[in-house]
């Protein structure tokens, strides 16, 4: 009986952090929307619901209402499961989220390796949707996101390894509780700027939206889905972006913590300074998004592999070098 | 413990049926994804048994990089819809010999390994290496790995490096007529160089030498 209750426990767990992530991931496409517009001196959804906030719900039961169509010549297991694949990647990895000092549903040793490996993961239900919908755009969609996201996952292990070193352990909480007097972005402002432009590529974020560029490709490895299968694509990028914006501040801001110790700032609850972070984090995406051009393919390659790598590694041989100049690597946990 | 046993089964068997799967299934490209489940699955097992440092490499190293290049490879090399005909078609293959070969010598081995398991249990205990139990399996290995084989560790990255300039010195080949962008030349262009202003004499024109 106590091993039902247990697993009710986890159960509640579960749903406990998974629908308010859902709920947010709903919102912020709204408030993706909303930044696009303001920097572009429009309005921007504001009809449904106060401030337009309902659109997404709104845009939710249309796509649920929508025929799905799946295309006679595509492979229908693949095409059907790639959408799932995405969706539950981005969802997954949300288990290993530290949100305060117990507040994490898998508080697991090795935290960071789970989130890359689940990150890196995320590239086949791109490219399964691709492939499997049999037509010319879509396949070269998942052609060039493959490249993309394996380039730049490159450079984000080198700067998860930076922060490592200055951590010596690979749980996400110790990462937090390693930055209680400094945030690493302080020390490691450079590899903040390249963590966050290679999260934007990750992520097939403009200006690195090569996959989906609709000029060129329609809708990438989008076109073929309608409906529910679309709308669930959509969430799983927009829950994916969210993930990066955690991982960023989990990395570089101090994840839970507050940025001073005191009273004033201790009586807000650690899972809003989390928060916070991601939404300053995902307002930065979608200033980028707003702001900035889209890349060429052969610059979008030549920055992963000819600019941030090499800069990555040269910041983890000085990182390395200082920590043991000056005798400050981390004692062994 | 029952838990564990189920959930051991249940990886195990997905493993050896996705094992056998990549060998069976007829388009390519299937294959490629049976193999990617069958990574997937050994991880799980490998985190089960408490290695979660491997499980998690593995899925990152061959799950993430490896098998997407695989993928990538399989998919525009266009071998999707060529048919599995190996054990099928009338004709024999050059294949099958070759395949036999690597398989028996496979099998050879870890009938080796499973019977020096079987019969001589304590040669873990010979092992020379200390593992502390109460450190993580990360820290072990490194301690292993960068303390006492930290030559061998250096030498199989070298080798890896090596191979890796191998395969792009086989593949590079320099290609004639070929546009490049170069950032500083653009950006050190000056007003004089791009232009050039004439007069042009009415009814006669010019000529501009590009």
């Amino acid at each position: 009986m106590n091993n039902f209750y247990l697993l009710f426990n986890e159960i509640y767990k579960i749903l406990f952090l998974l629908i308010p992530v859902l709920v947010t991931v709903a919102m912020i496409v709204w408030l993706d929307r909303r930044v696009w517009a303001l920097v572009q001196k429009r309005r921007g959804p504001n009809v449904v619901g106060p401030f337009g906030l309902l659109q997404s719900l709104a845009d939710a039961l249309k796509y649920i209402f929508k025929e799905i169509i799946i295309p006679a010549s595509s492979n229908k297991v693949i095409f059907i499961i790639a959408p799932i694949i995405t969706m539950t990647l981005a969802l997954v990895a949300w288990a290993v989220i530290p949100f305060g000092e117990n507040l994490v549903l898998a508080d697991i040793n090795v935290g960071i390796l789970y989130l890359f490996a689940v990150s890196s993961l995320g590239v086949y239900g791109i490219i399964m949707g691709g492939w499997a919908s049999n037509s010319k755009y879509p396949f070269l969609g998942a052609i060039r996101s493959a490249a993309q996201m394996v380039s730049y996952e490159v450079s984000i292990g080198v700067i998860i390894i930076n922060v490592l070193l200055c951590v010596g352990s690979l749980n996400l909480n110790d990462i937090v509780l390693a930055q209680q007097n400094m945030w690493f972005i302080l020390p490691l402002f450079p590899m903040f700027v390249i963590f966050f432009i290679s999260a934007l590529a990750e992520t097939n974020r403009p200006p690195f939206d090569l996959p989906e560029a609709e000029a060129e490709l329609v809708a990438g490895y989008q076109t073929e889905y309608s409906g529910m299968m679309y709308a669930m694509f959509w969430l799983g990028e927009y829950a994916n972006i969210l993930l990066m914006c955690a991982l960023g501040s989990v990395l570089f801001l101090g994840g839970w913590l507050p940025p001073v110790e005191t009273e004033a700032l201790s009586f807000i609850p650690s899972p809003f300074w989390l928060i916070f972070k991601i939404l300053f984090l995902f307002i930065l995406f979608a200033l980028v998004k707003a702001i900035v051009p889209r890349y060429r393919y052969d610059q979008l390659m030549k920055l992963g592999w000819k600019i941030f790598l090499p800069l990555s590694l040269i910041w983890v041989i000085l990182t390395a070098s200082y920590l043991l100049y000056f005798n400050l690597l981390p004692e062994q946990i | 413990m029952i838990a564990h046993a189920v959930f051991f089964y249940l990886f195990s068997f997905i493993a050896i049926v996705s094992a056998i799967m990549v060998t069976a299934a007829r388009n390519t490209v299937h294959s490629v994804f049976f193999l990617i489940l069958d990574f997937i699955s050994i991880s799980c097992l490998f985190i089960m048994i408490g290695a979660e440092f491997l499980g998690m490499i593995m899925l990152i190293v061959y799950v993430g990089a490896v098998a997407v290049l695989f993928l990538f490879v399989v998919m525009m090399l266009n071998v999707a819809q060529q048919k599995n005909q190996w054990f099928g078609s009338a004709k024999s293959s050059s294949h099958i010999p070759v395949g036999l070969l690597v398989s028996f010598i496979i099998f050879f081995e870890l009938i080796i390994v499973v019977g020096g398991w079987k019969y001589k249990p304590d040669l873990l205990n010979s092992s020379t290496i200390i593992i502390s139990q109460t450190t993580t399996n990360t820290h072990s290995l490194g301690n292993v790995l960068y303390t006492d084989y930290i030559h061998l560790f250096q030498i199989s990255g070298m080798i890896l490096l090596v191979a890796m300039i191998g395969a792009i010195v086989l593949t590079f080949r320099e290609r004639e007529g070929l546009k490049r962008q170069s950032y500083i030349k653009q950006i050190s262009r000056e007003r004089k160089e791009g232009v050039q202003i004439i007069d042009v004499p009415s009814n006669k024109g010019v000529k501009i030498d590009v």
